[in-house]
Formats: structure tokens, sequence, C-alpha cells
């Protein structure tokens, strides 16, 4: 299988007034094909520079980004991207603000092409119904499951997620969780998300790279063995919590706190 | 019912004022020249309609060309600061320092460099007075633009042109708006300002310099009433605007 995300040796500073800051320390990432892969590690660690970064939003100091065996210097059409905050346009519909990818993307493209596309994703995230509100008037869950549509409406390759569940409670965001997982069996994308829930982690992700403090580079690389078709009852299982143990610790030691009791 | 209330509540707001201003005149025999009344009112309006009719064309005109004006290069202003941090550290100073300086004062400066150009005077008085607002709120409207939202478009390669007129253009609106119903009240501040210190000039500004002259006092009061209904119709004029291209910024009530 080929690696559809390459990410070698990079490194990465900020500069600032203090002088440079360094966030990303020779990392290497490879995602395959289809592959889902969540990223965690301490806050500020630079995870969203890594995401920016494969967007092609910004270029690394040292090292280099691929994607599909193409060297990424600029932003491409081929990549969706979703953050915490739904940034849902307050002044087009439901509908109009998932369309908007295809705008750019597919200028050409029928307006009811666009519109059977859009209202496919709407009804397979439970929207189906509220396309002609405004996001004003939808919840906090469901703005984040039509900011999620707009990321895919246009089939990306790459699908860039930044703790998009981050800011809703427990329980929409185990549903989130499951919309997702059923979002990637009926259109199959490659997957990056940064979060800091590590259950989040292991219910969707194929691989779990665990980043180490700033400058962060690849500490851990965990290989989620658990079936696909996976529930959050997947979650309660010995296995699965072996493996939320050995990210627990992997994430106290990149936190600088091994060997503090806890 | 909702709509009558609506049109009620105001207009018995409207009939109280004038009462208690009549009363006030009456209760204290006072003549027309030293306070005219309400009932004196109708009579001036009556005597004087043409006059009112081609004086507040006059002013309406030159009020909505000075606005448009300052729209046009407040935005352009905006735009420049809002989009460059050179551009925003260079010119915030100047425009401060500008719109601090009362603009009384330009009126006499305006008239020796334009002498006798009336109408250019007031459309430029009107502008000079009322840009900076549009341009304060547009330049922190686009500045204040989250990263996220320009992401969305520029991680698909969207051109800078297109990420202004799809997300950062319609996003200013509210605020646009917002400061165009201040500069509104302003640029008619402007054009009357010139209209009464200018002689011989035009407008429901002159109009009331004239009835100064010949004590004419229900012809001021008469001039001052059209004002404030001028004002109305500006005013709600740009809020109806409002409603058309960023009615959706209005929270449901409730």
């Amino acid at each position: 299988m080929t690696n559809l995300i390459e990410i070698k040796g990079v490194t990465h500073a900020y500069r600032t007034k203090a002088g440079p800051l360094p966030v990303l320390d020779n990392l290497d990432v490879s995602v395959p094909e289809g592959e889902f892969c969540a990223v965690v590690g301490p806050s500020g660690c630079g995870k969203s520079t890594l995401t920016r970064l494969i967007a092609g939003l910004m270029k690394p100091d040292q090292g280099e980004v691929w994607l599909h065996g193409e060297r990424v210097t600029s932003p491409r059409k081929t990549v969706g991207m979703a953050f915490q905050n739904p940034v849902l346009l307050e002044w087009r519909t439901i509908i109009d603000n998932v369309i908007l990818p295809l705008e750019i993307v597919a200028p050409r493209m029928p307006r009811r092409d666009r519109e059977d596309r859009a209202m496919h994703l709407l009804e397979m995230v439970g929207l189906k119904g509220f396309e002609r509100k405004r996001p004003s008037e939808l919840s906090g869950g469901m703005r984040q499951r039509a900011s999620l549509c707009r990321s895919i409406v246009h089939k990306p390759d790459v699908l860039i997620m930044d703790e998009p569940f981050g800011a809703l409670d427990a329980f929409t965001r185990e549903d989130l969780w499951q919309t997702m997982r059923d979002l990637r069996a009926a259109e199959p994308f490659t997957c990056v998300l940064i979060t800091h829930d590590l259950r989040e982690s292991v219910f969707l992700g194929d691989q779990v790279i665990v980043l180490s403090g700033r400058p962060a580079r690849a500490q851990h690389v965990l290989n989620v063995d658990l079936p696909a078709d996976r529930t959050i009852e997947s979650l309660y299982t010995p296995k699965a919590t072996e493996m939320l143990h050995l990210l627990r610790d992997q994430i106290r030691i990149a936190q600088g706190r091994d060997g503090v009791p806890h | 019912m909702e709509t009558l209330k609506k049109i009620a509540v105001p207009s018995l707001a409207i009939l109280a004022f004038l009462a208690f201003w009549e009363f006030i005149v009456w209760i204290n025999d006072w003549p027309n020249y030293k306070m005219a009344s309400p009932s004196d009112l109708p009579p001036a309006f009556a005597r004087y309609s043409h006059l009112f009719i081609e004086m507040g064309w006059q002013t309406l005109w030159r009020t909505v060309a000075g606005l448009g004006l300052a729209v046009i290069v407040g935005t352009l202003l905006g735009m420049a600061m809002g989009f460059s941090k050179i551009a925003r550290d260079a010119l915030y100073p100047l425009l401060v320092g500008f719109n601090a300086i009362p603009k009384a004062t330009l009126v006499p400066v305006i008239a020796l460099i334009f002498i006798g150009q009336h109408d250019f005077n007031t459309v430029l008085m009107a502008f000079l007075i009322s840009f900076f607002p549009i341009a304060v709120s547009v330049g922190i409207g686009l500045s204040t633009l989250e990263p996220e939202y320009r992401d969305i478009l520029r991680s698909l390669g969207a051109s800078k042109i297109t990420i202004f007129r799809k997300i950062a253009l319609p996003k200013t609106l509210p605020e646009f708006f917002g400061a165009l119903k201040v500069s509104v009240t302003l640029a008619f501040i402007g054009t009357n300002l010139v209209e009464i210190v200018s002689p011989h000039g035009r407008g429901l500004g002159a109009l009331f310099k004239s009835g100064e002259t010949n004590g004419d006092y229900p012809l001021m009061f008469a001039v001052l009433i059209a004002l404030a209904v001028l004002g109305i119709v500006l005013y709600y004029a740009v809020v109806a605007l409002e409603r058309i291209f960023a009615g959706w910024a209005e929270r449901p009530q409730g």
C-alpha cells in the first residue's frame, strides 16, 4: 500500500519577539491511503501547525511534506478541513454552506448536482430537514455535523481535522464519532485527526501518533488493533483499555512528568 | 394587532410630545418671536411649501451624494487598513487626528479653497464628516476575521479576491451597516452646517438662516421639524438596506 501522506524530517519554528520558538523537530509521519491517523500530544506541542503544513497553508523550515507522491508547497483542491469552531457562514443556509467548497473546486458543476451531493451528505449525518435553516438556528453538535459535510463535499483525498469535537459535550461527541465512522464507511478518505481525547483517538484511529512536548517529534505510534465496525462498547473491552493505558503513559512522558506519582 | 401597535405607540408618543410643547408655550405665554408652538407650524409649512420641497430636495441629494462618497472612500480606506498592517499603522493616527478636528472649523477653509462652489462644498463636507466610522468599522471587521474562515477557502487554493468576495465582505456587512447608521446622521449634519454658514446658500439650512434673518420664528421651527423628518427618512432608508443585505445577522428575539 502506498503512503498517501508522507511527512519527512519536518522541523519548524515560529519567529517570536523572544526569538525562534521551535514547534516541530525532525517529525516523521506516514499515513497509508484510506487510513485514519489520530494525532495526540500535550497542549501547545505543534499539532495545529502539523495540520497547516499538510494543507499547504504553511511551508516547513526544513523537511518535506508529500501528498499522493507530490511535494506540497501550496494549498491543493484535494484537501478538506474541519476545525473545533465549525466556521459556518452565518449568511448562508446550511445547504449553501455545505456547497461552498464545490464553488471553488468545481465552479462549472450545475447547481442541481451540487445540491444533490450536499443533500446526500446532510441526510447521512442526520440533518435532513434542516438544509434551509441558518447556522444560528442549529445546536453546536448540528453545526459541527454540517461543518463535517462541508469538509468532504468535494470528495477530498485527505480530510484534516483539528479537534473538531473538542467543544461538544461528551454524549454529542460520542454521537459524532459514530457519524464519522459511518461517513468513512460510505466514502473512503484518508484522515488526519488532531485531538486531545484519547478515547476518540482509539475509537476513530487506525493508528495513533503521540507527539512529544514542544518541539514535537513522533514519540510513539500505536496501531489500533480493533475491528473497523467499532461501537462505543468496543472502548470498554480489555484490549481498548490496555491501549488507552499505554497512550496515557505516553502522554505523561510527553508532558515530562514521567516518574511523578499520579 | 401587532402592526397597529407598532404604528400607534410611536405616533402617540409624538402627539404627547407636541401637546407638551404646546402646553409649555401656552403656560408661559411666550410670544411667537420667543418660541413658536406646534400650532404655528402648519401655516408656516403652508406658506412656504414650495420652498420646503425645493430646499428639502437640495439637502437630501447633497447628503446622499456625500454619504455615497463616504461609503466608497471609507470602504477603500477600511480595506487598506484591514488587509495591511503597514497601512493600518500609517493611516490610523492620521484618521483619528482628522476626525478630532471639529468640522465647523473646516467650513471657512473649504469655502476659501472652492469659492462659490456651493454644491461641491456641501457634498464635500457631508463626506468629510461621515467617512471615518465607515473606514474604522470596515478595517476592524476585516482585520478581526478569524483565520479559520480564511483557511476553509485558502486550503482549497481559492484566490484572495474569492476569499474577500465570499467571506470577508459579507461577514463585515453588519459592522458596515452599524457604521452607516452613524454616518448618515453625520453627513446630514455636515450638509446643514455648510448650508447655514454659507452666504446665499441653498437647502433647508439656508431656509433656516433666512427665517432667522427675517425674524420668522415659526419658519425656523418648521425647518427644524422638516430636518427631523428628513433625518428619520434617511436613517430608516439605511435600516431598510441593512434588512435586505445583512438581515441574517439579526437574531430572532425572545
